[in-house]
């Protein structure tokens, strides 16, 4: 089943679909009314997009003086190939300490290296600390967006679940009422985790510090509690200087959720201060990863889409996203950008994913790093179709399509006879000769003569 | 100034009065007019399918075959923005250069002197913004941006009607969900876009959907028709021709078959 499929299951509930699409809209019209404040907005996307170009130019040099820095600062740092790596160097970190329970603030990129299921193999608790992080990890399931990973959920299903695993009266749906029995839970489960996993929105290479944000303050009480903090981040995640933070700090927010700026901004350099309770001092370590990102940097047409800050108005905006729900992708990153990334990961599975779009070019003009992603998306058709991953059928009638276009004898002959044939067949039968076209939409009335045989015929007349 | 019409393939076929309203419009505004013949196509749906090889063969015929004149004008924006936009890319400049490809609207506000005052057209319009002029060849600024504001041709053209009420919309440059073969691979999403682009103009009381696009007007149109009261559609070439060039044009140049008779 792929995304063509499972959005017409979504779609099929009319009301859910309209529910959703406004509720995604409403942000979207947030980040409009945010990005009016700033009549600069146009000028910081282009910084914004600009520093990252650069950066994308010399990433060794600036990690490698990440590295440094971080070093210096008492940090330490790992190299992950690929998700397996990663999922092994931060379960030893734990094995060593004997860590047995963790709490985790929200991070696309252990989503993408299917990090829980990993630790929980070996018997460690994992605890997604993000409200709506929480909420679908209670209910087994993937995220379905990237900022607001329970945005599918409506409060109603939120209040059973609660029911079901917190014991909260049945019926109760009052979001500021669910939300506190979520943060009694948790309270309980930060006081008790021995590490703290986060991930990182910004690495500064100038420093050898990062910068995680999050409107909760979840991914703060996650490592200051705990003696170890273990952060992970993509290999794309660095600037040069803490002043880069600027323009990206202030697009991020905006752009995400209307915000002027997140609630909170956490830099991170060295461990934390011991508090002198006794026990082994405390420890931060640093895994960057690749995993599929060098290969993509490597790609010309796709390099840009490295510069995503994962802000998501690309799904917000994107009206097929809207309509068809996060979990239609069956990629870790939904929507546009998700769309971009997972066919280099898995071109085989996600081969349909850069044809879920009508290539509107809404989300490359919300990007506010300006990646051109309806752009990129139509070149990972052709470059789809080229490596084998288009139906055979489907590339032979396209071969015939363009014999018929570039050809005005057979142009004319073919559409004369199928005109002639259409006028004459009843609609009925033209209707299922229609196929997916006639499902929802009438074929429009077929003239008796094109513009060509029109023009000829007006011109007998009067010459 | 050397010009050439553009009529693409599904115009010519479904849609005729729109290639001779364009023709008319051009002539009237005192161009001389070459009509394009034996170049159906700018490539696009083969290149929005993924066959980019095939789509540059046939973008390179027409490039080719078009390279005489200054300027190609069109009916559509979703095929100027394939020539202009892709088709820069696919296909280099032959020797000599290449002619610019301009949709309608945009060639009639920047070179036209249409035969004006245009006549009254009393009704209540609703103009569905292409997301091909709009977001590729940037007539008009797309809601998202907040780039300086650049005037969409297409509803200047249509302002200037006396009588005409442009219906405001709530979300005034949403998708129509057409996109090419994405109307058929995704049929749910794209009709469920479709509809949704028909609720906000019904809302908006709007008696005529217009568009600089055909493409996106036989998507909306044909999912009109199943549901619904009565919604015309007519390009935005044919509501000019019919206020510029003589109340009773769309009649007296109607085609047969194409309101549904035989
Ligand atoms: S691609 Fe752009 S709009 Fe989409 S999530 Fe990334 S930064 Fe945001």
């Amino acid at each position: 089943m792929g995304h063509v499929d499972r959005a017409r299951d979504f779609v099929a509930n009319t009301e859910r679909t309209t529910w959703h699409d406004e509720v995604l809209w409403f942000v979207r019209a947030k980040r409009d009314a945010a990005a009016d404040t700033l009549p600069e907005w146009e000028a910081l996307r282009d910084e914004a997009a600009g520093i990252k170009r650069d950066v994308l130019g010399r990433l060794p040099e600036l990690w490698r003086r990440f590295e440094q820095e971080a070093t210096a600062a008492g940090a330490t740092v790992h190299w992950a190939r690929d998700a397996a790596e990663h999922n092994r160097i931060v379960h030893e970190l734990l094995r060593t300490h004997d860590v047995k329970r963790v709490v985790k603030s929200k991070s696309m990129l252990t989503e993408e290296c299917g990090l829980n299921p990993h630790l929980e193999a070996q018997g460690i608790e994992v605890v997604d600390t993000d409200l709506g992080e929480r909420i679908v990890q209670l209910r087994e399931e993937a995220p379905s967006h990237i900022i607001m990973p329970a945005i599918h959920l409506k409060r109603g299903e939120i209040g059973d679940l609660f029911h079901q695993e917190m014991g909260t009266p049945a019926g109760l749906d009052d979001p500021d009422e669910l939300t506190a029995v979520a943060r009694r839970d948790l309270r309980a489960r930060f006081l008790a985790a021995e590490a703290g996993i986060t991930g990182v929105n910004f690495a500064v290479a100038e420093t050898g510090s990062f910068v995680v944000v999050t409107n909760e303050g979840n991914a703060d009480l996650g490592t200051a509690l705990p003696r170890l903090h273990i952060a992970c981040v993509g290999l794309e995640k660095i600037v040069p200087t803490a002043n880069d933070l600027a323009p990206f700090l202030r697009l991020l927010a905006r752009s995400a959720t209307g915000q002027p700026i997140s609630t909170y901004t956490s830099h991170f350099r060295a461990p934390r201060a011991d508090d002198g309770n006794g026990g082994p001092p405390p420890e931060l370590h640093v895994v960057i990863v690749d995993n599929g990102r060098s290969r993509l940097l490597a790609e010309p047409a796709f390099r840009e889409a490295l510069a995503c800050i994962r802000c998501g108005a690309c799904l917000n905006t994107c009206p097929v996203y809207r309509r068809s729900g996060g979990h239609s992708y069956g990629s870790t990153v939904p929507g546009p950008i998700g769309s971009v990334l997972a066919p280099s990961q898995d071109p085989a599975r996600h081969a349909e994913l850069p044809h879920a779009c009508s290539l509107c070019g809404s989300c490359s003009d919300v990007c506010p790093v300006r990646v051109p992603l309806h752009h990129q998306l139509l070149t990972w058709r052709s470059h789809l179709a080229e490596s084998g991953h288009h139906p055979r059928r489907r590339r032979l009638a396209f071969r015939i399509a363009a014999r018929v276009l570039s050809n005005a004898g057979l142009y004319d002959r073919a559409t004369r006879a199928g005109r002639w044939i259409a006028r004459r067949l009843p609609s009925r039968w033209l209707d299922r000769l229609g196929g997916p076209w006639t499902r929802s939409r009438a074929l429009p009335s077929i003239p008796a003569e094109s513009f060509h045989q029109a023009l000829a015929a007006r011109e007998e007349e009067r010459p | 100034m050397s010009i050439a019409l553009f009529v693409p393939c599904y115009v010519d076929q479904l849609k005729p009065r729109v290639g001779l309203a364009a023709l008319d419009l051009l002539r009237a505004a005192g161009f001389d007019v070459e009509v394009l013949d034996g170049l159906p196509c700018c490539g696009q749906p083969l290149l929005t399918a993924g066959e980019e090889r095939l789509a540059r063969d046939v973008a390179t015929r027409f490039v080719e075959g078009t390279r005489a004149f200054e300027s190609v004008v069109t009916p559509s924006g979703s095929c100027a923005s394939t020539l202009e936009i892709h088709g820069r890319r696919l296909v280099p400049d032959p020797p000599g250069g290449r002619a610019r490809v301009v949709e309608l609207t945009r060639f009639l506000s920047d070179n036209g002197a249409l035969p004006s005052p245009p006549t009254e057209f009393p009704r209540r319009v609703g103009l569905h913004a292409s997301c091909h002029a709009l977001r590729e060849l940037r007539q008009g600024t797309p809601s998202e941006t907040r780039e300086q504001a650049r005037t969409d041709p297409a509803a200047a053209l249509l302002r200037e009607i006396p009588g005409l009420e442009l219906v405001d919309l709530t979300r005034r440059d949403e998708c129509c969900g057409f996109g090419g073969v994405f109307a058929v691979e995704e049929e749910a999403v794209s009709t469920r876009m479709g509809l949704d682009r028909l609720s906000d103009h019904r809302r908006g009381r709007a008696e005529v959907l217009t568009s600089t696009d055909v493409s996106c007007l036989l998507h909306l149109e044909g999912l009109a028709r199943r549901e619904g009261p009565p919604l015309e559609v007519l390009h935005v070439a044919e509501i000019l021709a019919e206020t510029h060039l003589g109340a009773g044009w769309l009649e007296t140049n109607a085609i047969r078959g194409a309101d549904g008779s035989r």
